[in-house]
């Protein structure tokens, strides 16, 4: 792994070195290392690019790291991971995907598409980080796609980070909840120069007392634009709770499209969308307290995207 | 250490909001602002902070003329200003609103001597996020703990009793007199308490804009009752059941 792949790791998943444990890490399309642990096996596909992670049931508290790197320019990878995940699993998978272009003028890509199917009961966190480099003006881009089927009592939390570096990128995801399943995403954003972000939610709540939380909170800088669409469809007795947060700068754009459908009597639906610049008061105070505008800016900011 | 010479504040083509206040404040003085509701006293409190410019007059700090200061360059030559309605932010925590006061990156157990100041037990609030989670009463003493924090020359604390339990106000007010022991120190404090005004070394009457009267609180309680309209003053009233 040359430098420029291990900074990107370092960065979308914290790890210096080889973790313990399972863990599987793609660089330029390809499997570069892995290791399986006694209760999570990884193994590749043989139908096409990607890998299949077996979580046995009852699995405990185990962390399993799936970062992909694209380290040069000129990649347009494709990747195909499906999670099983055992009865009464508990895990953390940490994902990511670091995208280098260096100073070339020809873009990569890197489009994953996860599939989760979580057991009875199962319990998953799921971390994700994206991020771009690169002073080229290369594109760099990242079109994630991720199916989410929730059998009863399971747990699904999705963090998604993606604050810079990403041209463009189009991010859908679509859950199915059995009774009582919980889904919680959270996603963090912000985008700059001319980038564009989509991201698009579609979850059906099939199980009685199921239950979904999406949270986004973005910040769009200089001409970026975003566009948040969550549709929610409430098909039983459910709660679907939708939120978006977002901070325009500069010239920047957001959309925000609900789409909630209650199929239901007892479904219980809430869609909620801020978008507006910095209050001023907020940057008012920061700087009564001794802050110039650039720092007080920079904490809110900061802070938001926490 | 402040003193404020001819000072109005115009809103566009409006009326004048402050009307040529000169006004001007010692160091190590405890002083209270009072008067009836829309005189004027945190616009008075938000011009000496540099959220607003006056349209006419002249301020200055320790003999520099601050009229033309930003917000952040006065607050860094020691002028704190604890809002009426204090601001909420998402993602902020009240350690983090702390260390910024303070200017440096404080212990959870230094950052947390500053609640304990003002009454709130640290453990149950230094992690939490200044969002619309807390309550008013909250988030007004969180307020005056910054401003204790920065322990600047000039503290200046709009209507901090407001959204206080009375138990915890007896408390505050020792704070504040502790605020102002320093011989360098002063302390405004804006306030409709009695009990303020009781303890503050001087007290400024302020009516539709201008400085109706200064000094003991005996002299200065006569002088607000004989307010324009005493009778439709809701201040003027409570002083005259109290
Ligand atoms: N930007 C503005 N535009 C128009 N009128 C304003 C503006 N700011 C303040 N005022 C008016 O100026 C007057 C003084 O307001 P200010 O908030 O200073 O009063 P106050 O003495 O602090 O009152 P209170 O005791 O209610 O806090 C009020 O009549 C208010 O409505
Ligand atoms: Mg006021």
């Amino acid at each position: 792994m040359n430098d420029i792949a291990k900074k990107l790791l370092k960065e979308v998943s914290g790890l210096d070195e080889m973790p313990k444990g399972a863990y599987n890490i793609r660089e330029n399309s390809k499997t570069v290392s892995r290791q399986s642990s006694e209760n999570i096996e990884i193994v590749s596909k043989e139908d096409k690019s990607g890998i299949d992670i077996i979580v046995k049931p009852n699995t405990k508290s185990e962390n399993v790291f799936i970062p992909a790197l694209v380290s040069c320019s000129g990649v347009h990878d494709l990747v195909y991971n499906d999670f099983f995940i055992g009865e009464n699993a508990d895990i953390t998978i940490i994902a990511g995907c670091g995208v280098s272009t260096g100073d070339s003028c020809d873009g990569s890509e890197h489009n994953g598409i996860h599939r989760f199917f979580l057991g009875k009961n199962s319990k998953v966190r799921y971390v994700e980080k994206h991020i771009g480099e690169g002073t080229g003006t290369g594109k760099r881009v990242i079109d994630p796609v991720t199916e989410v089927i929730q059998e009863e009592g399971s747990y699904m939390e999705m963090e998604t980070t993606q604050i810079k570096g990403v041209d463009s990128t189009r991010r859908f995801t679509t859950a199915k909840l059995k009774d009582g399943a919980k889904l919680v995403i959270k996603e963090k954003l912000m985008t700059h120069g001319e980038q564009f972000a989509e991201s698009k939610f579609e979850v059906d709540m099939d199980g009685e007392d199921s239950s979904v939380n999406l949270i986004s909170r973005s910040v769009a800088r200089d001409y970026s634009r975003q566009t948040f669409i969550s549709k929610i469809n409430g098909n039983t007795r459910c709660m679907g709770h939708s939120e978006c947060d977002a901070i325009i700068m500069d010239h920047g754009v957001v959309s925000a499209i609900p789409e909630i459908t209650a199929n239901s009597l007892d479904a219980t639906l809430i869609h909620e969308a801020a978008i507006g610049k910095i209050a001023g008061d907020q940057m008012i105070k920061l700087m009564t307290l001794g802050l110039t505008e650039g720092e007080a800016e920079a904490k809110i900011i900061d802070g938001f995207l926490n | 250490m402040l003193k404020l010479e001819n000072i109005s504040f115009e809103v566009e083509n409006e009326k004048e909001i402050l009307k040529d206040v000169n006004l001007t404040i010692e160091k190590g003085k405890f002083i209270a602002i009072t008067g009836p509701n829309g005189g004027g006293k945190s616009t008075l409190a938000r011009i000496i902070s540099g959220v607003l410019k006056p349209t006419k007059g002249k301020i200055t700090f320790y003999g520099e003329d601050i009229t033309d200061l930003s917000i952040t360059d006065r607050a860094q030559r020691g002028i704190s200003f604890g809002f009426q309605q204090p601001v909420r932010f998402k993602g902020i925590t009240v350690h983090d609103l702390i260390n910024i006061a303070k200017g440096e990156d404080l212990s959870v157990m230094d950052a947390s001597h500053f609640l304990s100041e003002v009454g709130l037990c640290a453990k149950d609030y230094i992690h939490r996020e200044l969002n619309d989670g807390l309550s008013g009463g909250e988030i007004k003493r969180i307020e005056i703990a910054t401003i204790i924090a920065r322990n600047t020359k000039l503290s200046i604390l709009d209507e901090p009793e407001a959204g206080i339990d009375l138990w915890s106000f007896n408390h505050l007010i020792e704070v504040f007199m502790k605020m102002h022991q320093s011989k360098e120190n002063s302390i405004v404090i804006i306030s409709h308490q009695e009990r303020i005004l009781d303890v503050a070394d001087e007290i400024i009457a302020m009516v539709d804009g201008a400085i109706v009267k200064r000094g003991a609180k005996e002299s200065v309680l006569p002088e607000l009752l004989h307010c324009e309209d005493p009778k439709n003053c809701l201040y003027c009233q409570d002083i005259l059941e109290a």
